[in-house]
């Protein structure tokens, strides 16, 4: 089996995936050959071939080119895989790729198995396994799903890759840095987070009481932030901060991956949730099966005593 | 101007799912479904655009599935859309997301929209692909994971949301597809006067087999719950004894109280 696995880089640097694609094709007992828009400057370690597009000549948003390039880097090196991480780069480029190569393809692969691939489904409370019955497949990985401490080091042996340029029809302008963070909730020693499962705005300032009685930060997931309940600073995950401290407590939140992206290195997780189901389970040392609402104050008094 | 968009309708992410007699899905009786969450921001950008354009814009939206999705289309409508149509597929979820576009390809096709909305991806498969497969399949640049959208001259600028909240602003020319990520916008709530109003647009039903059928290209063998890693203490009864049990727990494993 032989993998062509898309690296991607961000202002001129590779992004922290290629590990990840390393661990993949190593766990499918796959051969690799890397592809990536980038420069010489930044390239990752392996003992693979690496077709290198030129990012001054291409850019690093242009997916009709990179569509273009991956198509070439295809059809010289012929993969039976092409292995893209589910990012906002992977998922945009490969349904792309996907079409063009009339190849089926598995989207946020947790796991691989006989040939089939198992994904995640119904917000991580399911799992399904696919299996692709065209020749060639094309595969999105989830982030964190497959992992490789060490990247084994190593040079790429380049091959320069060059497609004629026709002009595509999306113009990319330009990159907007997230926002300054005003709460910096990566060296707090305990977070307190409120999910939708508040209910309403109104209820938000319950979990901040919370979260002062045990003396850490106010979190939240998206749904909180997205409703304009609490400020974006305050957003734990993927797309917010990524946090590791000593207690983090999640007040209904169901665990979707991007929020768990965000938290899962906390030293010990408590999750207090309604649906005893809940995803966020598989990662709390405790979950409270209770409504926040009657949970939550209950919990302040009892902090409360012991002063 | 034309505007399409296209919604599909999923069991409430909070319901307790059973795994099907073939084994193969969950068991869709006994759930309450909706409108998938990435689709309501869909629709509300849609009927944005119209109201910036004095109401010009016509606005269809579409689903798959069985008899059961005129709710979540009678809810587009009632937000602002002006025509349902209702491609009629009982057994949509057997479909894969290139066969789910297919079908859209061919009915958008006939429709020459100039603007398209979906979702970012489904809240039950997830796949992330149905609104890009559509796009290449009508030869219409796309931009995935959008934020914000502005409107001007027949040209549109959106913010793509990239990792740890930083973003990309790409301008496309219309015709153009776009799939919709949460926060974009905040998504109407339906009157009741719109509620009425409602019920007397038209929802078109168009059946499934009206269209060539492709075949799939990948299947679900089979769907099952996750095993549980069993690493965590579940607490459970009435929240005086859960709230005692969960302060000597952090005494023993946490620094808190020290
Ligand atoms: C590209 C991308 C990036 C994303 N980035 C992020 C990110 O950075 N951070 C993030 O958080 N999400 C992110 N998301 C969204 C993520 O997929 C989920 O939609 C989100 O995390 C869900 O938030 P939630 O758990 O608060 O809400 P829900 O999923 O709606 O869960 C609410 C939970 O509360 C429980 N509940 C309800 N009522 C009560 C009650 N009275 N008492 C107790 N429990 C109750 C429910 O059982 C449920 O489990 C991203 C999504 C995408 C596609
Ligand atoms: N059955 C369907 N009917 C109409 N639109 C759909 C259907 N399935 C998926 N879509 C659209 O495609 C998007 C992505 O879905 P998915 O590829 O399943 O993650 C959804 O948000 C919808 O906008």
């Amino acid at each position: 089996m032989k993998f062509l696995l898309v690296a991607e880089s961000r202002d001129g640097k590779l992004c922290d995936v290629s590990h990840e694609l390393l661990a993949f094709a190593a766990e499918a007992g796959a051969e690799y050959a890397y592809f990536q828009v980038g420069s010489e400057e930044s390239l990752p370690c392996c003992d693979a071939t690496l077709y290198l597009a030129d990012r001054e000549r291409y850019g690093e948003y242009s997916p009709d080119l990179h569509k273009e390039l991956i198509l070439a880097a295809v059809e010289w090196e012929q993969p039976d895989a092409v292995v893209f991480m589910h990012s906002s780069y992977g998922w945009d480029l490969a349904p792309r790729v996907a079409v063009a190569l009339q190849a089926a393809q598995v989207s946020e692969v947790v796991a691989i198995n006989d040939g089939e691939y198992e994904v995640g489904c119904c917000n991580g409370k399911m799992r399904r396994s696919v299996k692709p019955t065209t020749p060639r497949v094309v595969l999105t990985l989830q982030s964190g799903a497959f992992n490789q401490k060490e990247v084994s080091g190593g040079t790429p042996q380049i091959v320069p890759l060059e497609i004629e340029k026709a002009g595509g029809q999306i113009d990319f302008i330009g990159y907007e840095e997230a926002e300054k963070k005003s709460v910096d909730l990566t060296r707090a020693d305990i977070v307190v987070s409120a999910g939708r499962g508040v209910g309403k705005k109104e209820n938000v300032p319950l979990i901040a009481d919370l979260a002062r009685a045990l003396g850490g930060e106010l979190g939240g997931s998206r749904p909180v932030v997205d409703a304009g309940w609490l400020d974006h600073s305050h957003q734990v995950g993927t797309t917010g901060q990524v946090v590791s401290p000593k207690l983090y407590m999640a007040c209904g939140i169901s665990g979707a991956i991007q929020h768990v992206a965000g938290m899962k290195r906390s030293e010990f997780v408590v999750a207090i949730n309604k649906d005893r189901d809940a995803p966020i389970g598989e990662i709390a040392d405790v979950l409270v099966v209770a409504d926040v609402m009657q949970f939550v104050p209950a919990l302040i008094a009892r902090i409360g005593q012991q002063a | 101007m034309k505007i399409l968009v296209c919604i599909k309708q999923v069991p409430d992410m909070e319901s307790r799912f059973k795994v099907n007699a073939a084994g193969d899905w969950y068991d869709q009786s006994d759930l309450a479904f909706r409108m998938n969450e990435y689709d309501e921001y869909a629709v509300e950008q849609a009927v944005q655009l119209k109201e910036q354009l004095g109401g010009e814009p016509e606005i269809t939206v579409v689903s798959i599935g069985p008899e059961r999705v005129g709710e979540p289309l009678r809810k587009a409508l009632a937000m602002g859309c002006d025509r349902g149509v209702h491609i009629h597929d009982a057994d949509s979820s057997r479909k894969d997301p290139w066969q789910i576009a297919s079908l859209l390809a061919a009915f958008a096709r006939e429709g020459s929209y100039d603007v398209i909305f979906t979702g970012m991806q489904s809240q039950d498969r997830g796949s992330a692909q149905v609104g890009m497969i559509l796009a290449e399949l009508l030869g219409l640049p796309s931009v995935t994971t959008i934020v914000g959208f502005s409107y001007e001259d027949g040209q549109v600028t959106v913010r793509r949301e990239l990792e740890g909240g930083a973003r990309s602003v790409v301008r496309v020319p219309l015709p153009a597809l776009f799939t919709c990520q949460l926060g974009l916008n905040q998504p109407r709530y339906p009157t009741l006067p719109n509620i009425m109003k409602a019920k007397k647009k038209e929802i078109l039903l168009v059946k499934e087999g009206d269209f060539a059928l492709t075949e799939g290209r990948a299947l679900t063998s089979r769907l099952f719950r996750p095993e549980k890693k069993g690493r965590g203490l579940v607490l459970e009864g009435d929240v005086a004894e859960q709230s005692q049990r969960l302060v000597e727990i952090l005494k023993i494993k946490t620094a808190v109280f020290r």
